[in-house]
């Protein structure tokens, strides 16, 4: 058995003047101290990487920095998906007593460590050096193509689109770390600067500063624990020329192994956190881990099911889309903020019922899939 | 020892589009190795593709990341299925649609040559 123990969360945005290694330590340290726990405790780390500050071992330059000296150390590098591989893999540390308490960490100033042109070159570069790269695509361009098919395959529209941040603007809005606090409507997404069509502006997330952490443990340290009931992967191609049909991606193949993995039906989940990195990313991922019908996403999204008082609440820090995305670290706001919903202590966005969620993320162009189970014991 | 040739193709500087074809599984891939990736088999056979093929995918980049691609915004990316059997990555004109069927010509992008389909 594993649990989540402590979670620790910066606001995204702008962190002028720190370091990644700075907003690690950050998030590390409050995650830490969410789990009842002191720095000593700590007997492995588990750290994705940093663009702006790119190491061969970072996990151990983090440790010296930080002021730990775990039995078990080193870097995951698997995309957007990197956060919930390092959950996935901690919880098997734990499980296998390799260790106790496993700090799992993530942090980069992308925003203000580097421009804008540098972190879009740098991400970029997931395409093939080769058949890709060279005819100038960018991460939006390659997500393009895939909302392209997929808009064409089940009649979604760039409207469609546009609710799923429309609904992820609206979340942030109540949360104070959030990167974005003005409300925004589908009418404000279609009129945005077109990036990559159909993606515009509003379809993308940002790029931001920010740190995320959590504590997986053996056993709970506090009354409320949220404990790891299963989770699974799926890699299946890396660039988007070699993906597979959009009937056959990894989301798919994932999800199914987590469910067989945990016991849990869809039917039993009642708070979901899903990888937002284009509006694009959250409507497909959605039907492709049964959440929605094909095509039937934004719908949902329409009529308030995916919000913090309908029946499935989505992403209610706002997501990648509007609390911000600081590589590692972005997508592992999803899983402190599912902590906070399962132990209820979301404040104003606390939801009714979270007592069993499931997250989901993506690496590479739809290329690395985690997903997970959590569920709240008491 | 290796059995086939390697073709010139637009990664190096080639007017051609090039495949590999496996002898023992029949596996088509594009992106270049030194054996199948189906079933593992050395040496798949270098073919030049016709350039024809049908649209799958489309998306118009709009904002570039680099100076020399900036010179172009806006162009269109497209994935491609090659009448050959395989997918591949390239440009198109900016008003191309899923499911036209196109034609390769070679465009300078970027310092290079680049594969560029037309209807």
């Amino acid at each position: 058995m594993s649990f989540i123990t402590g979670v620790g969360l910066t606001s995204y945005g702008k962190h002028e003047g720190s370091s990644s290694l700075d907003l690690m330590s950050r998030a590390a340290e409050l995650a830490i101290s969410d789990a009842g726990l002191k720095r000593a405790d700590i007997d492995g780390v588990l750290c994705g990487y940093s663009t702006v500050a790119p190491h061969i071992m970072l996990a151990t330059v983090f440790a010296e920095h930080f002021g730990i000296r775990p039995s078990y150390a080193h870097a995951v590098q698997v995309g957007g998906a990197t956060g919930l591989a390092m959950t996935m893999l901690a919880h098997h540390l734990v499980e296998a007593g390799v260790a106790k308490h496993v700090l799992v960490v993530a942090g980069e100033n992308r925003l203000t460590g580097q421009s804008r042109d540098a972190s879009i070159l740098a991400l970029a570069q997931v395409g093939h050096p080769q058949y890709e790269v060279p005819l100038g695509p960018t991460i939006p361009a390659y997500y393009g193509l895939v909302a392209s098919r997929y808009m064409h395959e089940y009649g979604v529209t760039e409207e469609d689109l546009a609710e799923f941040a429309v609904l992820m603007r609206a979340h942030a809005c109540t949360h104070p770390g959030a990167q974005f606090h003005d409300p925004i409507t589908v009418a404000d997404v279609m009129a945005s600067k077109p990036v990559a069509m159909p993606l515009k502006l509003l379809d993308c997330c940002p790029v931001s500063d920010g740190g995320a952490a959590f504590v997986v443990s053996r056993e709970r340290t506090g009354e409320t624990g949220v404990r790891v009931r299963g989770c699974a992967q799926a890699h299946t191609h890396q660039h988007v020329t070699a993906a597979s049909a959009l009937s056959e991606l990894g989301a798919e193949i994932a999800i199914a192994r987590a469910k067989e993995a945990s016991g849990v039906a869809i039917s039993d989940v009642r708070y979901a956190a899903v990888y937002d990195s284009f509006t694009i990313t959250l409507a497909m991922l959605l039907e492709d881990l049964g959440l929605a019908g094909r095509g039937e996403a934004a719908a949902r999204v329409r009529s308030g099911y995916f919000g913090r008082d309908g029946a499935m609440p989505l992403n209610t820090h706002g997501g990648l889309l509007s609390y911000g995305h600081c590589g590692v670290g972005g997508a592992m706001a999803h899983l402190v903020e599912t902590h906070l919903q399962m132990t209820g202590r979301a404040g104003n966005r606390q939801v009714r019922d979270a007592s069993i969620a499931l997250l989901h993320g993506d690496g590479g162009v739809l290329s690395s899939h985690v997903s997970m189970f959590l569920e709240r014991v008491r | 020892m290796s059995g086939s040739e390697r073709l010139a193709d637009w990664t190096i500087g080639a007017e051609a589009i090039v495949y590999q074809a496996c002898e023992r599984c029949g596996n088509l891939q594009y992106f270049r190795r030194s054996f199948c990736a189906a079933c593992g088999a050395p040496d798949p056979v270098e073919k030049r593709a016709s350039g024809e093929g049908t649209v799958y995918a489309t998306s118009l980049v709009c904002r570039a990341a680099t100076p020399e691609t900036r010179a172009h915004v806006p162009y269109n990316i497209v994935l491609v299925d090659t009448s050959e059997g395989f997918r591949m990555m390239a440009h198109g004109d900016n008003d191309l649609a899923i499911g036209d069927r196109v034609t390769a010509r070679f465009v300078p992008f970027a310092g290079r040559l680049v594969p560029h389909f037309t209807r």
